[in-house]
């Protein structure tokens, strides 16, 4: 499984606007790149990534991406969540050869 | 020279240098001359590229391996106090095999001898990682080269091979990094060649490597033959680089272009 | 993770030499399938796009085009009435258009994005958004791409 960094603010203020950011270890590799010995190196890049804040049986989709090969290895990523109230947030990302992981974290305000 | 003499002339040599480091502080890091947005990235954790790699070396840490079923942690306990200060004195000298030694040398003797483990493979994601978790627990400390007179003929060899011209191009590490250090090559600064950052994420890597790398890659820039991995002229040349940049903080992990 | 082996071909060898100029060679060279504007226009699905409400940050000057830092942000309230929908970037002379799209919901309360880009060269690139209304906002940025001159091949 691929090393995953998610950081949170801990503990943000009710109704407060939090940034979220991912990192996740991945080579990206274009599908456009030759190796030593000139021969194209086949594309293995994450396609897609989502966060998903779940309360209870209720699950939003805040934020997803669609990623190209233009996005940097170890992709990067940071968006934002109105911090409303507690609950759980579910970090997905899935790519080429099969590539899926899935990551959670805990949204406590105060 | 005899010992006493020779043990004598390296402390005054290593106190000298030490003594111009605490004067003034001119030596800049590979740091000080990226620009802002590479900054940034070596600045924030939590952008920082390079705590991928010293997250997985934390639970290398923590983990048991080898027949004797120990992690680092059965003998350490938490690296953040024990390995504080371990990163800013290596190379050092190892009595039992009568050399010195870098970092990934003493995790890998620890492995074989302590874990009795198989020792990670050079350059290897593991190796890298756990140096890495070690190498930050240094972060803020300044390099501290140990005054071991067992160190100083090697040390001499490494000042030799830093001033020694090789390859086609016909240029030493001191050309480049000490004659030229500022100007700009392309487009690039010519960086003072301070070790103060490894292992390191390099953009152009896009990954995670070490010191060696590097050697490797200005090695074959100037078209010399680069040494292998963990060669004792390497080891050499850390300690004479280490002793240069003594003084400066550690910024391990760190991000460069 | 493989260790990394020196093969010099020739012409590998010129290139480094002559540094900045040869960097190009090496790279495979790509017909461009569309232009920044096509892959635009596809976006906005024929629609107008105006310029405006949406802030594109990144360096002017970048030494390195393998992680480029870029924050694009869009004046919204994000409420359930008012809210982007969509923020995407492209750029002119990469070999594909395309580099991230993304979706948003009301409840991210910004809308704002940050990730890291590759350049290859420098170049146009423009942050686009999409309002639930279905209008279109855009900022394009210039960028410098120069690059280091000891590279490992």
């Amino acid at each position: 499984m691929a090393r995953a960094l998610i950081t949170i603010p801990p503990n943000p203020k009710r109704n407060s606007i939090i940034e979220i950011r991912v990192l996740i270890q991945h080579p990206m590799e274009t599908g456009l790149r030759p190796d030593a010995e000139g021969k194209v190196q086949p594309r293995n890049i994450i396609r897609r990534f989502e966060c998903r804040f779940i309360v209870g049986d209720k699950s939003d989709l805040i934020f997803s991406a669609e990623l190209f090969p233009a996005i940097s290895a170890n992709p990067y990523i940071a968006f934002h969540l109105r911090a409303t109230q507690n609950g759980t947030l579910n970090f997905q990302w899935t790519g080429d050869n099969g590539f899926a992981q899935t990551e959670t974290a805990a949204l406590v305000v105060v | 020279m005899n010992g006493y003499v020779k043990n004598v002339v390296a402390t005054i040599a290593l106190g000298t240098i030490l003594l111009n480091v605490h004067a003034a502080e001119k030596r800049k890091s590979g740091y000080d001359i990226m620009s802002p947005s590479t900054q940034a990235l070596q600045n924030d954790d939590s952008q920082n590229p390079a705590m991928l790699w010293v997250k997985d070396g934390e639970a290398l840490w923590n983990r048991a391996a080898g027949e004797a079923k120990k992690s680092c942690a059965t003998c350490h306990s938490g690296a953040v106090k024990s390995m504080r200060g371990v990163a800013a004195r290596y190379p050092a000298f190892e009595p039992k095999s009568k050399r010195p030694i870098n970092l990934q040398q003493r995790i890998n003797l620890c492995q074989k001898n302590y874990q009795r483990a198989e020792p990670f493979s050079a350059e290897s994601s593991e190796l890298l990682s756990i140096e890495s978790y070690v190498a930050m627990q240094s972060r803020g400390l300044p390099i501290a080269p140990p005054r071991d007179a067992r160190l100083t003929a090697s040390r001499e060899r490494g000042q030799q091979f830093f001033q020694q011209r090789i390859g086609q191009l016909d240029l030493s590490c001191a050309d480049c990094h000490d004659n030229h250090a500022g100007k700009k090559l392309g487009s690039a600064t010519i960086p003072e060649a301070h070790p103060t950052a490894y292992p390191l994420y390099r953009l152009e890597w896009q990954s995670v490597g070490s010191l060696q790398r590097r050697l490797r890659n200005c090695m074959s820039g100037v078209r010399a033959e680069p040494y292998t991995f963990g060669a004792q002229e390497f080891i050499e040349l850390e300690l004479y680089m280490t002793l240069r940049a003594a003084g400066m903080r550690i910024e391990t992990p760190g991000v460069r272009p | 993770m493989k260790m990394y082996e020196y093969r010099f071909r020739r012409r590998q060898l010129l290139v480094s030499s002559v540094g900045l100029i040869g960097y190009a060679i090496v790279r495979p060279v790509f017909s461009a399938p569309v232009t920044l504007d096509a892959a635009l226009a596809e976006f906005s699905r024929g629609g107008k796009v105006t310029t405006g409400k949406v802030k594109f940050e990144i360096a002017e000057l970048i030494d390195n085009g393998n992680a480029v830092p870029i924050t694009v942000s869009v004046d919204s309230p994000m409420t359930e009435a008012n809210h982007v929908v969509a923020i995407a970037v492209f750029n002119e002379k990469n070999p594909q258009r395309e580099m991230i799209k993304t979706k948003l919901s009301p409840l991210a309360g910004r809308a704002q994005l940050s990730t890291r880009i590759r350049l290859a060269t420098s170049q146009k690139l423009t942050a686009i958004a999409e309002m639930n209304d279905g209008s279109f906002f855009s900022h394009t940025v210039e960028v410098v791409v120069t690059l280091a001159a000891c590279i490992e091949e």
